[in-house]
């Protein structure tokens, strides 16, 4: 627990780290169009497979090299981000609200409500996400609002878990019986008093759930079923990366790297904000 | 004078059908201070939970009647209820580490009751709970007002729940063993703010607790528990001093002195359990249930 106690001076190394990777990777997403060197529609045959900028045969302004069809690798980076923060911030809220609120409710009141919630959590978590993702995209078609609702409609669950388990927790607490025999009714106890107490965990997942879903989305990207144009997504770079892996490695390695380091920056992300928003020390 | 607290012929069960109170009736008077006392699982807390209405689900009570100022609770609907006894009761609690709400603010969480509750001005609430702070003993409100309450010591947070509990003016008070959880030296001093407010504020107290030390100091009146069952009832005084049931005496005997350091515990004998065993199984052959 010494990040902990470290991250409330001041900002921890972990939280600058991934606050400063999320923060650039988020601005280059959206000024893309002033930011990335080239078109990333852009093909040139004469230009393609290019190799990044420090090995022989790299052309100048083409940093990460280009593809099998001459895009710039880079540019296609940049563009793909904006792609992937959009289903990150969308479905991880989405999924957060509704998860949140449903916990919030079978944790608190318990009986009957919390019976019926967590049934249909125990059903919901029986399903493989990746195969419920592919199958409910399927179903919703292909577009960036059924994927973030494929996301938001699987993921819910880890956030309903949680938070009822915390809320639980406060619902058994002093303060909790005290503000009843005050005269509270029980939603206002249910907000004022226990949601505050939740909140930390809620941030960390909050974050935690958006590098989920920046994954979720590069796989079904990856199968072709995420969004129908010809944007460049992470998920269909790695795929078509994957095809040229032997005459172009970098196709595939630079958006696994971003990749990796996106969904790592959310997770530490969320991790150092839970030790700094909470304000007992454990 | 009528009560401030009449408890009659109370009984609760657990879903197995076990009784936890057996017939208790006990009445607190306005101004007196009741000490609860009996050992641990005796039910003092119960009743105390009864009468704020925050028994456990699994808890029913099925028989005996609460009164507070003459006002039945149990004909009142649940919203009338809650009200009556949000306005004239309050809790001092066992545990002040568990009792304030770790994410909020000391100031809010003292003012917001008064405010929100009992629809006072944001002014005079804030006067009051520093005239309050200041009955606590409290040197520093502006500092312990903008707390948080892992900021503050086990006592500090004590004192700050006695100062919530009188401010709006309860007429009753229900204290649940406000001192077990403090060290020694902090208890003495929190029990004598307690006796010094109820005395300035006049407000009757049913004082939960299993420490007779405790009961001599602070009460007038005890009411003696055993298996949920009132055994004896008494002036303080007079309980001290002539004993009247062998539970009683056995408990008076088995409190250790710090006169003599050195005397071996005596445990309660086993012929009085016996005897209150017999006692509490005729009084459950004799119940009938279902008239509650």
């Amino acid at each position: 627990m010494d990040d902990a106690r470290i991250s409330r001076r001041g900002l921890s190394p972990k939280l600058w780290l991934a606050g400063g990777w999320l923060l650039v990777a988020l601005l280059a997403a959206i000024f893309a169009p002033l930011v990335a060197p080239q078109d990333p529609l852009a093909q040139d045959l004469m230009l393609e497979r290019l190799p990044p900028f420090w090995l022989d045969g790299a052309e100048p302004g083409y940093w990460l090299g280009t593809d099998s069809l001459g895009r710039d690798l880079l540019s296609r980076l940049i563009f793909g981000g904006r792609i992937a923060f959009i289903v990150a911030f969308a479905a991880a809220t989405s999924a957060c609200l509704l998860g949140s609120a449903l916990g919030l409710i079978a944790g608190y009141f318990g009986g009957w409500a919390d019976r019926i919630i967590s049934r249909i959590v125990d059903v919901w978590m029986a399903f493989p996400p990746v195969l419920f993702a592919i199958l409910l995209v399927a179903v919703l078609g292909t577009g960036l609002s059924s994927v973030i609702l494929a996301i938001a409609i699987i993921d819910w669950t880890r956030f309903c878990r949680v938070i009822r388990a915390e809320a639980m927790s406060q619902a058994r607490m002093d303060y909790v019986e005290s503000a009843r025999i005050a005269g509270y009714g029980r939603i206002g106890i249910m907000l004022r008093e226990v949601l505050p107490n939740v909140l930390p965990s809620v941030v960390a997942l909050l974050s935690l759930e958006m590098g989920i879903a920046v994954i979720v989305e590069a796989i079904l990207s990856f199968v072709n079923l995420s969004i129908s144009t010809d944007d460049p997504t992470w998920g269909s770079i790695i795929a078509e990366g994957r095809l040229s892996i032997h005459q172009a490695w970098w196709v595939l390695v630079f958006p696994l790297i971003t990749l990796i380091l996106t969904v790592l920056s959310f997770s530490q992300f969320g991790e150092a904000l839970k030790a700094r928003f909470d304000p007992v020390l454990r | 004078m009528e009560p401030c607290l009449d408890i009659r012929s109370l009984s609760a069960v657990l879903p197995n059908g076990q009784r936890v109170l057996r017939s208790v009736s006990l009445s607190v008077q306005p101004g007196e201070v009741r000490a609860l006392v009996g050992e641990s699982g005796a039910g003092k807390t119960m009743i105390g939970k009864a009468v704020l209405g925050v028994l456990p689900k699994s808890v029913r009570i099925v028989e005996g009647e609460m009164l507070i100022e003459g006002e039945d609770l149990g004909r009142l609907g649940e919203k009338a209820r809650r009200n009556l006894i949000g306005a004239r009761t309050a809790l001092i609690p066992q545990d002040p580490l568990t009792a304030l709400n770790p994410s909020r603010r000391i100031g809010p969480q003292m003012t917001d009751r008064l405010v929100r509750i009992l629809r006072w001005s944001g002014e005079r609430a804030d006067k009051r709970i520093r005239q309050l702070l200041d009955e606590v003993q409290i040197r520093d409100p502006e500092r312990v007002l903008k707390s948080y309450p892992h900021e503050l010591s086990g006592g500090m947070r004590q004192r700050v729940l006695i100062a919530a509990a009188f401010a709006a003016e309860p007429r009753l008070i229900v204290a649940d063993e406000p001192t077990t959880a403090l060290d020694v030296t902090v208890q003495k001093q929190i029990l004598r703010l307690i006796a010094q407010l109820q005395r300035d504020h006049g407000t009757a107290i049913l004082f939960v607790t299993h420490d007779l030390g405790v009961v001599a100091k602070i009460s007038q009146k005890v009411s003696v528990l055993y298996a949920g069952k009132v055994v004896e009832e008494a002036d303080t005084a007079q309980l001290f001093a002539a004993p009247q049931h062998a539970y009683t005496r056995a408990l008076i005997a088995a409190t250790p002195r710090y006169t003599d350091p050195y005397a071996s515990l005596k445990p309660v004998d086993e012929a009085v359990l016996a005897g209150l065993a017999a006692e509490i199984a005729a009084a459950d052959q004799s119940w009938r249930p279902g008239h509650g």
